[in-house]
């Protein structure tokens, strides 16, 4: 009876945190989840990838603590280990998928859409499915604005460079001022796979908070009267221009630059189901069924990186803090862009659309609008700033591939 | 340090992300200025066949001169619209009528124009 008791307890999870060397991380892991969890459901930061990369976490870290006597964890969902010998060029299982499929739980199967880019990429589909570009089309110049909004990604490139992270690295710590959560994710899973986790929790976060990033650089770098400019009305944009959009785009940019041809190639195919008018039900699929199944299994599998041993380093807190300026720097160089058209257009151009071309859409076109307006109670600068807005996808796509071009090996 | 990866001095690292901020700008204003092109041939196409229906359309309406002047029955005068659609100017009369509780008919509106 009392040998099957402490059999009970030396085989269960709680024993598990002792036992295993790496338990304490897997429990302050646990606790992460858990603040994920509430920063999603309770404030809504970004709650669609938040509350799945949380309990990708938590279901990582709670399966992982279940160590045998040989050092393997047969009941894990997430199998670092499996990962590293993936990754490994010495290993007899250098990029073998069958060997993730034989050994791995649940989370590794899942992460093989994360490991090959499929994720990013249909989520790219559904973005493009989802956006207009009307407003991009019939202001061209925003597509400045979202070129001078990628500073922040090569700002902190150099930055994460002198802090030590090599190349790959910096590059992965850079793409997070893209605010480009897809993107963000393909560049790291091709380049820095073993910080795909504080990457992911970090551009998520710091995109949920932009409401809150954003309104003091704008007021610290713009003056009350630039910022209550009222721009004038679009024009509108002909059917037959926005079909060709999407084909001029992907045809110019892929061949400027081969390796953006998946994330471009996805997001203009996205945008092309929406605006051919004759693809509706896949239009349909792209924007809601494939974007929801796809941003679970991302979540999840995201998520579950987050094991206790990779996660609680330096390294993750220098990337947060990286993130964080990345984010900043690309919100001043959206902006001081923004203050030159607006001085060689003899005041014509609202600066504040200028940082909306951090991608963030349209969250950062929506910061835009209600900082020009509390500066005119009659400005509407939403449809300004979504030109911008949709142009940073482009640029980030651009500044991934070039990123990815350099040091992909 | 992981295998393969590349390690940049100072020097390296600020020419690399100079250049990356260079690409995005080259590639974002290359693409700007192909839609500029694109946008203004398919404008002058539009306006090609604007100018190519308005022309037998003209005809017809030179015909009906005095007819259109005339009121409907109960009308208080017409109104001038300017950059508005007349499905918006019908629908804000409607509004402003129901809104002060008084038949359309009733009413004169001089003019609508967008407020830009």
């Amino acid at each position: 009876m009392l040998e099957s008791l402490s059999k009970l307890v030396t085989e269960s999870g709680f024993a598990g945190f002792f036992s295993n060397p790496d338990g304490w991380r897997n429990l302050v892991m646990i606790a992460i989840a858990c603040v994920l969890l509430y920063l999603g459901i309770k404030k809504q930061y970004e709650p669609l990838l938040m509350v799945g990369i949380a309990v990708g976490c938590l279901l990582a870290n709670v399966s992982s603590v279940f160590m045998t006597a040989d050092g393997s964890l047969p009941d894990a969902l997430y199998h670092q280990s499996l990962w590293d010998a993936f990754l490994d060029e010495t290993s007899p299982y250098y990029h073998s998928y069958g060997h993730i499929m034989s050994h791995g739980g649940l989370i590794d199967i899942l992460y093989i859409g994360v490991k090959a880019g499929l994720y990013p990429c249909m989520i790219f589909i559904g973005i493009g499915a989802m956006t207009d570009f009307g407003p991009l089309i019939s202001n061209p110049k925003s597509l400045l604005l979202g070129a001078a909004a990628q500073f922040g990604v090569f700002f902190a490139f150099f930055g994460a460079n002198l802090l030590g992270f090599d190349a790959q690295q910096s590059a992965s710590i850079g793409i997070i001022g893209g605010a480009d959560g897809p993107t963000a994710i393909l560049t790291t899973t091709k380049l820095a796979p073993e910080l795909l986790g504080p990457i992911a929790v970090a551009a998520y976060s710091y995109m949920a908070l932009i409401p809150m990033i954003q309104p003091p650089l704008m007021k610290a770098l713009t003056t009350e009267k630039e910022r209550s400019v009222k721009m004038e009305q679009l024009r509108e944009v002909s059917k037959t221009e926005k079909i060709l959009f999407p084909i001029v785009v992907t045809i110019f940019i892929v061949l400027l630059l081969p390796s953006t041809a998946p994330l471009i190639g996805c997001l203009m195919f996205g945008n092309l189901l929406k605006e051919t008018g004759v693809t509706e039900r896949l239009s349909d699929v792209a924007q809601n069924a494939l974007m929801n199944i796809v941003t679970l299994f991302l979540g999840i599998s995201v998520g579950a990186t987050m094991v206790g041993s990779r996660f609680l380093t330096l390294d993750t807190i220098k990337i947060v803090v990286l993130g964080l300026i990345a984010f900043s720097f690309s919100t001043i160089g959206g902006l001081l862009v923004g203050k030159l058209m607006y001085k060689l257009t003899g005041g014509k151009v609202n600066p504040l659309i200028g940082s909306a071309g951090v991608s963030a859409v349209p969250m950062a076109a929506r910061v835009s609008q209600r900082e020009g307006q509390k500066a005119n109670p009659s400005n509407f600068l939403l449809m300004h700033a979504m030109g911008p807005n949709v142009a940073g996808v482009i640029g980030s796509a651009i500044a991934a591939g070039f990123l990815i071009s350099m040091f992909g090996g | 340090m992981i295998e393969g990866r590349t390690i940049l001095n100072v020097g390296e690292s600020l020419l690399d992300a100079a250049l990356g901020y260079l690409v995005v700008f080259i590639g974002l204003t290359l693409l700007m200025i192909v839609v500029v092109v694109v946008g203004k041939i398919m404008y002058s196409k539009a306006k090609k066949a604007n100018a190519k229906s308005a022309a037998p359309a003209a005809a017809p309406a030179a015909a009906a001169p005095v007819t259109s002047k005339k009121l409907a029955p109960g009308s208080a005068g017409d109104v001038k619209i300017y950059d508005t659609d007349p499905r918006d100017a019908a629908m804000i009369m409607a509004i402003v009528a129901d809104k002060l509780g008084k038949p359309l008919n009733e009413l004169r509106f001089r003019s609508i124009k967008e407020v830009k």
